[in-house]
């Protein structure tokens, strides 16, 4: 079975997902991410595949990911490194990344070769819905990924309905009109939109992510959906330290930890 | 002799296999509102009005067609070239930001983005802006900002606020990421004017059709010089490729007329410094689109050089893609040297300045054969203003 699909079915609240950039800091952080990862509490992990144009990123990922590529991460490298990260652990495992890259990997030899790496699912944020309907779906079923489309602010109700309807994975509520990598409290108007989205009753989990960043955004946004989404503040975590699997033992547990 | 190629785009924004949106949902809402609305929008006859009298009042239109008598001789042809230099603001692009500004205006928005790379498209945005009075933001590359710096100038007198692009190559690429992102971070008030035929659907045919005036107004008046309204060739350069988009518009389908988009070779097309999209792009998505692009195996967008700001980009709008695969439009490639020695020449022989990214139009001129009673048009797409340091520094070396 699949790992998210085992996952929601055991845990359905404060769900930790962590993204980070394939190949940052070092080339070879990956595998010490994921195991670190792992063992300091993250439900399932998000693992972006850097990318040379991330339109829907700031500046924290976009750089992460410039480093990445200039450590020399390929999607070759990238599934060598999920191949043995899994050894390891069955925490669930999410690939994000740009269209554009599958689209040239070729969709099926890409969704063949993350299956078996031992990807669970995949986020693409720039695959158009229309698209995957009629040129991904099909393949992301046979190699047993789950899809996760992203939802705003601004996605309409009736929208919402037919990302739900679509999405094999969780849904990605993204929590505000922004790119990634802002911090800050959580409004009472994104309170009111998680609550709105809460009501719609939608078949899968909710991940609230985009501005979670440390154990009190984190505790609102779980309040208010399955779980959250951690990205810039963990690269952040990261940026100068040598002692990689230290730094990411000490995020997971200043986000799990209850504020005082 | 007459073979049809469908150049409308289908309801997905596709010409053939290129173009479509593939954009964040962050995106969605405003896309989705312009792709709704901006066919009926841009065909009420309110908007037409204020469109074409602004075109003719405020730009100057129509830009004259101009036959280069020396220029003919020199090539052993007739060489008629399109002079959207004598617009307001100096190039074609400001067609395109009077269309989108009033396009702006009905959708309610309060503030105006725009991507630059010569900073023609910036300064035609801040011109648009100032004249309806709305707040202007540029994004531009940090090496286009030094390249191009009297352009930013004029951004700046303008009332405009010029951001620098600090990512990647810090050029037009750079730019046009940064301006989507601010999209994305302000949804509701903001229009975003992409300045090419690139981007997201309806952006490529919305701005095709805003350009579509050069080639309009050149039926008439080639009607008026040769007593045809069609020439045998129209040359035009291609970054992103709306000058070309504009002037190619009314001559589609009429395969009478050789098309020929020029792109910019730089140091050469095997040299790794160039961005000739046609030669080395394949198949990919870049802002939105899916179109002929410069990129590695893994799917990275390469960094295109070239020494024209305008052209210095790794992709192109997928019509041109389209036309290009499809073989109705031909692509040159010309080098930074010859494009150079072109403005030179132009400048010597027919007391024009054109802009660098015109001047490679010009140069292949030199690739291309003619008979004696051949019409070329050339889209004389940018005046040569905003290049006096590379054209000073050309010179200091001859």
């Amino acid at each position: 079975m699949n790992r998210l699909t085992t996952l929601f079915k055991n845990k359905t609240n404060d769900l930790l997902n962590v993204y980070f950039t394939a190949g940052y800091p070092q080339l070879d952080s990956t595998e010490t991410i994921i195991r670190s990862l792992a063992e300091a509490g993250a439900d399932l992990i998000e693992v972006g595949v850097p990318y040379s144009d991330p339109m829907a990123d700031g500046e924290t990922i976009q750089n992460s990911s410039m480093q990445a590529l200039k450590n020399g991460m390929t999607l070759d490298t990238l599934f060598g490194q999920l191949r043995s990260a899994r050894i390891y652990t069955e925490v669930p495992l999410v690939l994000m990344g740009y269209f554009n890259q599958v689209m040239q990997y070729g969709p099926d030899r890409f969704c063949k070769a993350a299956h078996e790496a031992g990807v669970d699912g995949l986020i693409l944020p720039d695959l158009p819905v229309y698209e995957y309907e009629q040129e991904f779906k099909a393949i992301a079923e046979k190699y047993d990924l789950q899809v996760t489309f992203l939802i705003t602010p601004q996605t309409s109700d009736e929208r919402i309905q037919k990302i739900g309807a679509l999405s094999t994975g969780f849904i990605y509520v993204v929590s505000s009109s922004s790119i990634t990598g802002k911090s800050g409290d959580i409004t009472d108007e994104q309170k009111a939109y998680f609550a709105r989205i809460a009501e719609l009753d939608l078949p899968q989990p909710r991940l609230i992510g985009f501005g979670i960043s440390d154990a009190k955004s984190f505790r609102t946004a779980c309040g208010y959906a399955n779980g959250a989404i951690i990205g810039s503040a963990f690269i952040r975590a990261l940026a100068g330290k040598d002692d990689v699997s230290g730094a990411t033992s000490a995020f997971v547990q200043s986000v799990l930890t209850p504020e005082a | 002799m007459t073979k049809f190629i469908n150049t409308q785009i289908d309801e997905r924004g596709y010409y053939g296999r290129f173009g479509g949106a593939y954009i964040p949902e962050m995106l969605h809402p405003n896309v989705e509102e312009l792709r709704t609305k901006y066919i009926s929008m841009t065909a009420d006859p309110e908007f037409k009005k204020e469109f074409d009298a602004l075109l003719k009042d405020y730009v100057g239109r129509p830009s004259p067609l101009y036959f280069a008598k020396r220029m003919s001789e020199h090539y052993g042809t007739n060489i008629y070239l399109k002079r959207e230099d004598l617009n307001h603001t100096g190039a074609h692009k400001i067609n395109n930001t009077i269309g989108q500004i009033l396009v702006a205006q009905r959708l309610g928005k309060k503030r105006i983005i725009a991507e630059t790379g010569a900073g023609q498209h910036g300064v035609a945005t801040a011109t648009v802006c100032a004249l309806v009075g709305l707040k202007c933001i540029v994004y531009m590359g940090e090496v286009d900002i030094a390249r191009q710096a009297p352009n930013v100038a004029r951004m700046r007198m303008l009332g405009a606020e010029v951001r620098p692009a600090l990512s990647g190559s810090r050029t037009l690429k750079d730019a046009t990421n940064e301006a989507i992102r601010d999209w994305i971070n302000n949804p509701e008030d903001t229009h975003y004017i992409i300045g090419s035929v690139v981007g997201p659907h309806p952006y490529p045919d919305m701005v095709a059709r805003f350009q579509s005036v050069i080639s309009e107004e050149m039926k008439w008046q080639l009607q008026e010089h040769i007593g045809r309204d069609y020439p045998d060739a129209i040359v035009a350069c291609v970054g992103g490729g709306s000058n070309a988009a504009g002037a190619f518009y009314h001559y589609l389908n009429d395969e009478r007329v050789r098309l020929v988009a020029v792109e910019a070779a730089g140091l050469g097309v095997e040299t790794g410094e160039s961005a000739a999209t046609s030669v080395l792009g394949t198949e990919g998505i870049i802002h939105g689109s899916r179109t002929l692009l410069m990129q590695t195996d893994d799917g990275q967008v390469i960094e295109p050089y070239s020494i024209s700001a305008g052209l210095d980009y790794p992709g192109i709008g997928p019509l041109h893609a389209f036309l290009i695969d499809s073989k109705r439009a031909e692509a040159i490639a010309v080098t930074d040297e010859d494009a150079l020695a072109a403005a030179l020449f132009t400048a010597r022989t027919e007391g024009i300045i054109p802009a660098l990214e015109t001047a490679h139009a010009f140069s292949a001129l030199d690739q291309m054969e003619y008979g004696p009673d051949d019409v070329v048009v050339v889209c004389l797409s940018g005046r040569g203003d905003k290049d006096l340091a590379a054209f000073t520094t050309y010179l200091d070396q001859l």
